[in-house]
């Protein structure tokens, strides 16, 4: 099995939460009643489609919604408790970036990058400058400081967008849909940006999409939520290799259509049993499927497969037609060396 | 003045350029002075305005509608009205009710309500994702109005100036009528009253000269502060 971080302390905590909105007089649910802990350091994906109740959820973590029941922590401080003074300085500690990046139009990007400075209270213009410096180069801008958001392309706005929640150091960075007005490639690119601040700054990242290949390059853990609910929740690798509700599978065949594709492919008329084959970390790369099959004289074909990355994690997953008289001690062999099995359906 | 003889042949019952002269000065000083308090006190009212309606960030639904009802009674009083109604008021405020310190109160609440309204307008045209993510960095409502609203509004803002100050030409003429000088007052006097048409003439094309620079000024702020 892959190693998996220990469990970190959580910095956010969500205790019997529900929100309902109140819309004509009547109370819609948008979220039921749950509890989750998200934990100090790691990127969190909440994946959903749309309507599921993402942005509500990532909205109550800064109080933008107010949760109708339950309490809200973010480290040790329950939100809901706070007046207002204290609320806002909270908040200070909190970034977060858009969909639609939501920039002052009417300011450069160098003062859009000073802006939660000055809210914070700075006065210190030569603080402001160095301060917007060292932002703006960590996420590569530094040659468009006195440009308006207007003159940026989409990915740059959002970098100025991340400057700009990095700011005032904040030990929480919240992104609501932060690349879904983005091309693949620039896609790409901010999150690999929001991956390297996770690293090296520490920061604990919250992020929404409703693409499953975000979840997958960046995240560590994921809950997938469907009509308020969530339905699924555990590391990316689990959900991701192994999807059990049928909102998950939807999203991960959307990010892997060739397979979704194979799955469907007709194998009434191929010999043995189908089965499915996923392999993490170092298993990845050890030739223990040919060592057990030699050993077992089973017969093997390939019908399916891919190697890829979860974040940093290799895996590999293959469907395969298995057929002689020890299979059953190939699969036992197999799974003795850490590869998971799955029939499939035929 | 060289070419008197001219201006005499072409406008023969104006003896007294001296007094058209003061008359422009005058049209100016009301105007310059109304309009820095219709925005002192228009922007204010327009961004009470705008915080206090529904669904906004100090929805007040109380306060809004007595606001708005207050605004709408004095943009539907045609001004000559608003400024005879109001002379007692005026005369509390400024000792007069003539010249152009007995304009500057009329012309400023029947201008100010206009303009808040245009401010309420153009507050509205910025962004719910601005202001949203203002919020979520901890900024308080004060520090959302001067920092992001009224930056973010500017240009529309500024349209709404000059619209304004547009608009209180024409009141500054209607007020010449009673009495608060000006070049209203010229044109009523001499060329109504006493039939100088060329009085008219002259007042009308000095009238449509400072709207079209009032325009053009406008404009140019308004394309400087939109560039962006
Ligand atoms: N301010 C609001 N008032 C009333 N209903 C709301 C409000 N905000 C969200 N909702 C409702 O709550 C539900 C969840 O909305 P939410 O915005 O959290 O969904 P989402 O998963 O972020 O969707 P999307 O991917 O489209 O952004 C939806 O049914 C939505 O209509
Ligand atoms: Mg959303």
């Amino acid at each position: 099995m892959a190693s998996r971080p220990q469990p970190r302390s959580p910095v956010i905590r969500f205790i019997d939460v529900h929100k309902s909105y109140r819309v004509d007089g009547r109370d819609i649910p948008a979220l039921q009643s749950f509890s989750l802990d998200i934990a100090d350091g790691e990127v969190f994906g909440i994946i959903g489609h749309s309507g599921a109740g993402k942005s509500t959820l990532l909205r109550l973590v800064n109080l933008l919604e107010r949760p109708s029941g339950g309490r809200v922590l973010v480290g040790d401080t329950d939100l809901t408790a706070l007046d207002d003074a204290a609320l806002r300085a909270q908040r200070q500690r909190i970034g977060m970036i858009f969909q639609h990046f939501n920039l002052l139009g009417s300011q450069t990007v160098a003062e859009n990058v000073a802006f939660p400075l000055r809210l914070a209270g700075e006065r210190d213009a030569a603080k402001i400058r160095t301060r917007v410096d060292e932002l703006l180069a960590r996420v590569g801008l530094q040659a468009h400081a006195g440009k308006y958001p207007s003159q940026l392309s989409g990915g740059q706005k959002q970098r100025v967008g991340i400057a700009r929640a990095l700011a005032n150091r904040p030990s929480i960075l919240l992104c609501d849909e932060a690349t879904s007005a983005l091309d693949p490639q620039t896609t790409g690119d901010v999150l690999e940006l929001l991956a390297e601040i996770n690293r090296e700054l520490k920061l604990t990242i919250v992020l929404i999409t409703h693409e499953m290949d975000v979840v997958r390059r960046v995240c560590d853990r994921v809950a997938v939520l469907d009509a308020g609910r969530i339905v699924e929740l555990g590391t990316v690798a689990d959900v991701f290799l192994h999807p059990r509700h049928p909102t998950t599978r939807r999203f991960v065949e959307e990010a892997l259509p060739e397979e979704a594709a194979a799955e469907q492919a007709p194998y009434a008329h191929v010999p043995g049993r189908i089965l499915r084959l996923s392999f993490r970390g170092a298993a990845t790369w050890t030739p223990t499927l040919s060592r057990v099959m030699r050993e077992t004289g089973v017969d093997f074909n390939i019908l399916a497969g891919r190697i890829d990355r979860i974040k940093q994690l290799p895996y590999g997953q293959l469907t395969l037609a298995l057929d002689g008289a020890n299979v059953d001690a190939a699969l036992h062999a197999l799974r003795a060396a850490g590869i998971e099995i799955e029939e499939v359906a035929r | 003045m060289s070419d008197a003889p001219l201006l005499h042949t072409l406008f023969p019952n104006i003896d007294d350029w001296g007094e058209l002269g003061r008359a422009c000065v005058d049209t100016l000083l009301m105007l310059g002075g109304s309009l820095l308090l219709t925005v002192a006190i228009g922007l204010p009212l327009g961004v009470l305005l705008y915080l206090t309606a529904r669904g906004q960030l100090r929805a007040m639904p109380k306060l809004y509608g007595l606001t708005a009802l207050v605004v709408n009674v004095l943009r539907s009083v045609p001004f000559i009205i608003l400024m005879i109604v109001l002379m007692p008021v005026t005369y509390v405020l400024v000792g007069t009710k003539l010249g152009i310190r007995g304009a500057i109160p009329p012309l400023v609440i029947g201008a100010a309500p206009f303009f808040a309204r245009l401010v309420e307008t153009a507050l509205r045209e910025v962004q719910p994702g601005v202001i949203e993510a203002a919020q979520a960095m901890g900024a308080s409502t004060w520090q959302i109005v001067r920092r992001v609203l009224l930056p973010e509004a500017r240009a529309g803002i500024a349209s709404g100036i000059t619209v304004t100050a547009i608009a209180l030409v024409g009141y500054t003429a209607m007020g010449g009528a009673i009495g608060s000088g000006g070049l209203g007052d010229l044109a009523y006097r001499y060329g109504y009253l006493s039939y100088k048409s060329d009085y008219m003439v002259v007042t009308v094309v000095l009238l449509i000269v400072l709207v079209q620079a009032l325009q053009a000024i406008g404009d140019r702020v308004v394309a400087r502060l939109s560039r962006h």
